[in-house]
């Protein structure tokens, strides 16, 4: 099953990044960084096998096996709408034996009520991956672009349905955003939960819902094959393959925008020599060659972002996804 | 098929590859515990590495092998390999029992590989039709093909409807357990995290049926009689499931269309087609009340839908892009990385890909039946192993299959919790293939209703309002009126005449 919970992660506003690039120059002496495993590394994926964040962590553990000289194996640890993977990924033993892939759900699930667990119980080593959401209709929609259905939400509020991924999960939370941002009800456009990307694109096919905000690159093919429509791009940057799929920033009144994202992450008080080896290793990984092209197959940019880049990113998110979640009524 | 698709699908690099991915989804499938999926993503990394025309032919090779050898386990030990296999896992362990491990083993590998031809060949044909079909498939016709599904446990069940139903409704209970999909509630998982993801089939199988299985068989202690050492030769097993094959082709060829049909739906996977097959050859067959007792026919049934649901999977994958499960959702993923997009322009734009696929189908079901043979041969030397050692054994590959399957404990807690209550079970006369049935179909019953529901915001007309839906709904509401009344006339039948008779029913 295609998860959309998977390449998840989130950034909201512009100045973020400004802050971040004043901060990208690592104050980190690469004379200390250079821990050296001599065993197997247990690399956790909390998202299913098949789904975005598994193809991500998958691809790059096999670069870091090749990197570093020993196996990188790759542990699914589904379950609890990311809580089980999460968990065991804060708790492990922070030895350098275990890291993980870290998503948005970590910056989520705690306002949702489901764990105590967040960001500050992770040691974030690395950005990985971002992605945004597109807002997508069937081909014969009626809807021509993001402002007629907008406003078809606006006159009928509850009439239209929308999907994309569970109750309460990041392109919930991106839709019902987006809505509120644009001063209508966030369920002025209800939410049927799904079980991932997959899944809803598979009833907005069969016309059980009218409108799907799974990551645009997850519906890219649909797309390019003439089935669906994007109506936005909830992003202030095209994606390379649809170019012409107009952007939120651009055309909303809100510049609303999300993007998502996946990075690695270590146990709680893994030791800095540790976290900057790796972070090293994946800066390597990420500007190779064979990750560039990864990226290019899946319709998504290369991007890393470095541990204090991406701890920050941890932090914002945590705060901006905290309102949309008491906006829309779902924080417990 | 084109010349170059021939000579690429028959290079030294393509055959090596099929050979070995023939091989290590048969070892993979065997141990039980590790499914078709697992055996897929295991051999992610080594896709990047290869020619994508060569990384399709393993994914198949791997999964159509993985799919057969979950019979394996299952026949030897009453552990199902995958869920598929669940269906007829009774029929085919009690046969095992009688000593006829080698032939039955032997009939669902050939069930299984024609089951996967005639799924390939279906996938040839009529790819973009039928998944037109299949993409019309919402919230609300999956609905009722999973209650079709649930139905099949009163249809196959042997023990009397009370208890039948019983079972069924412990194992949709059990589904229950976890984070409800609609409004994301915990429930029944008294804060324990590792609930949240409610109990996976594999665990819950494991317990049921091989731990039950151990149970009983240490109560039974030293008066156990070992199950009949004497191993048919190899040449007699042979022409045993020959005779079986020839006897019951109709069921195959019956079985094989609809389980690649099934397949095709999204949300139906190779279990449900096992299920239902299992259940209609019942249904029509000459002797249903010997189903479930230790009888081929079934086994035939199953093992070839199955099988030929494997290649219907593909359907929608290949036409839409929409994974029907998760072993294609990876094969999606490494198409993509590729640059070759699935949809209805692959089939002009990469022809050599789509032909390779169903190449690799063909081969690799031929190929699996000398690796398949290998495996029988082999691994039918474990019914003459006394099972006061055996079973210490299989106590072992089930709590380590189990725990591999989640990488969590509770897995094991699942697994002795479901043993204790499925030896409990079978005691009183319980039968178990019910509540399993509701254990796999149960997330999927009330995840689409609850779907349905929200949409139609609670007006349950909404339920016959699509095309597909009343049909299918009908033919449920249809099915449910035909068990009731027989189910009163029965009952009115017994209390008229109670004879110890009425338990051999026929059949209409």
């Amino acid at each position: 099953m295609m998860s959309t919970n998977s390449t998840t992660m989130m950034t909201i506003s512009l100045a973020l990044w400004a802050s971040l690039a004043a901060t990208s120059a690592s104050a980190d002496n690469p004379e200390t960084c250079h821990w050296q495993p001599e065993r197997a590394v247990t690399f956790i994926v909390p998202w299913g096998t098949g789904g975005g964040t598994d193809a991500n962590a998958r691809r790059l553990a096999s670069l870091l096996e090749e990197e570093m000289g020993v196996p990188f194996n790759v542990v699914n640890r589904t379950g609890g709408n990311g809580v089980v993977g999460h968990t065991s990924l804060a708790r492990g033993k922070p030895d350098g034996y275990t890291i993980g892939a870290a998503t948005v759900e970590i910056d989520t699930m705690h306002w949702l009520g489901l764990t105590p667990l967040t960001y500050q119980d992770i040691t974030p080593i690395a950005l990985i991956n971002r992605s945004s959401p597109g807002v997508v209709v069937q081909n014969n929609s009626p809807y021509e672009t993001l402002d007629a259905l907008l406003d078809e939400a606006r006159q009928n509020p509850g009439e239209l349905t929308a999907s994309g991924t569970a109750q309460g999960g990041i392109w919930h939370l991106a839709l019902a955003g987006m809505l509120k941002a644009e001063g209508l009800a966030p369920d002025a456009i209800r939410w049927i939960p799904s079980q991932g990307a997959g899944p809803a694109l598979k009833e907005l096919m069969a016309g059980g819902i009218d409108v799907a905000t799974p990551s645009l690159a997850e519906a890219r093919n649909l797309i390019e094959q003439g089935e669906l429509k994007a109506l936005g791009y909830m992003s202030d940057t095209p994606m390379a393959q649809l170019p012409e799929v107009p952007l939120t920033a651009d055309t909303l009144e809100s510049g609303w925008t999300l993007s998502a994202f996946v990075t690695v992450s270590g146990p709680d008080g893994l030791p800095d020599e540790i976290a900057c080896t790796y972070e090293q290793a994946i800066e390597t990984a990420i500007n190779s060659e064979a990750w560039a092209e990864f990226k290019r197959s899946s319709g998504t940019q290369v991007v890393f972002e470095n541990r204090h880049e991406t701890a920050q990113l941890l932090a914002e998110a945590d705060r901006q996804l905290g309102e949309v979640v008491e906006a829309i009524g779902l924080a417990k | 098929m084109s010349a170059s698709t021939l000579t690429s699908l028959f290079s030294p690099a393509s055959l090596t590859v099929i050979a070995a991915c023939t091989l290590y989804g048969t070892f993979i499938g065997a141990m039980p515990g590790l499914t078709a999926t697992m055996a897929v993503a295991l051999l992610v990394p080594f896709t990047y590495f290869m020619d994508p025309l060569i990384a399709i032919s393993a994914i198949v090779a791997t999964t159509t092998t993985a799919i057969f050898a979950g019979d394996v386990p299952g026949t030897l030990m009453r552990i199902p390999g995958t869920p598929a296999s669940a269906a007829y896992v009774e029929d085919a362990y009690r046969l095992s029992r009688a000593g006829r491990s080698r032939s039955t083993l032997m009939v669902s590998l050939f069930a299984a590989c024609i089951g996967g031809l005639v799924g390939v060949a279906l996938l040839a044909l009529i790819a973009p039709q039928l998944a037109r079909v299949a993409v019309q498939f919402s919230s609300f016709e999956t609905f009722w093909l999973a209650c079709l599904g649930l139905s099949c446990a009163v249809l196959t069940s042997n023990g009397s409807v009370a208890k039948s139903f019983s079972s069924l409704f412990l194992g949709l209970f059990i589904a229950t357990i976890g984070i409800d999909v609609a409004v994301g509630h915990p429930r029944f998982t008294f804060g324990n995290y590792e609930l949240f993801d409610g109990i996976s089939f594999i665990p819950a199988i494991i317990g049921l049926f091989a731990l039950s299985e151990i149970l009983r068989s240490a109560q039974i202690g030293h008066r156990d009689q070992p199950a009949n050492a004497v191993q048919e030769s190899f040449s007699k097993a042979l022409h045993e499931a020959a005779l079986v094959l020839r006897r019951f082709k109709r069921n195959i060829a019956r079985s094989s269309v609809l389980g690649t049909l099934i397949g095709a739906l999204p949300g139906a996977g190779a279990d449900i087609a096992a299920w239902i097959c299992y259940a209609i050859s019942r249904r029509f067959s000459r002797h249903p009340e010997r189903y479930g007792t230790g009888y081929i026919e079934g086994v035939t049934d199953g093992g070839s839908a199955n099988n030929a649901a494997i290649g219907g999977a593909w359907t929608p994958a290949l036409v839409f892009g929409i994974p029907g499960d998760s072993v294609t959702a990876i094969a999606i993923g490494i198409l993509l990385l590729n640059g070759m997009s699935p949809g209805p322009q692959i089939f002009t734009e990469s022809p050599e890909l789509v032909h390779t696929l169903y190449g690799a189908f063909a081969l690799s079901n031929l190929a699996m039946i000398p690796a398949g043979l290998l495996v029988i041969m082999a691994s039918s030397q474990v019914v003459r192993i006394p099972r006061r050692v055996l079973m210490p054994c299989v106590l072992l590959f089930s709590l380590v299959g189990a725990y591999a399957i989640t990488n969590s404990v509770i897995a094991i807690w699942t697994v002795l919790a479901l043993g204790a209550l499925g030896y409990a079970m079978e005691a009183n006369g319980f039968p178990l293939a019910p509540a399993i049935l509701g254990i796999v179909l149960g997330t999927i019953v009330e995840e689409n209703f609850m779907t349905s529901m929200m949409k139609a915001q609670g007006d349950l007309l909404a339920f016959f309002d699509r095309p597909w839906a009343a049909a299918l709904g009908t033919l449920t509401l249809l099915l449910w009126a035909l068990l009731l009344t027989r189910g009163i006339y029965e009952s009115v039948q017994r209390r008229r005449y109670p004879s110890p008779s009425s338990e051999t029913e026929t059949y209409p």
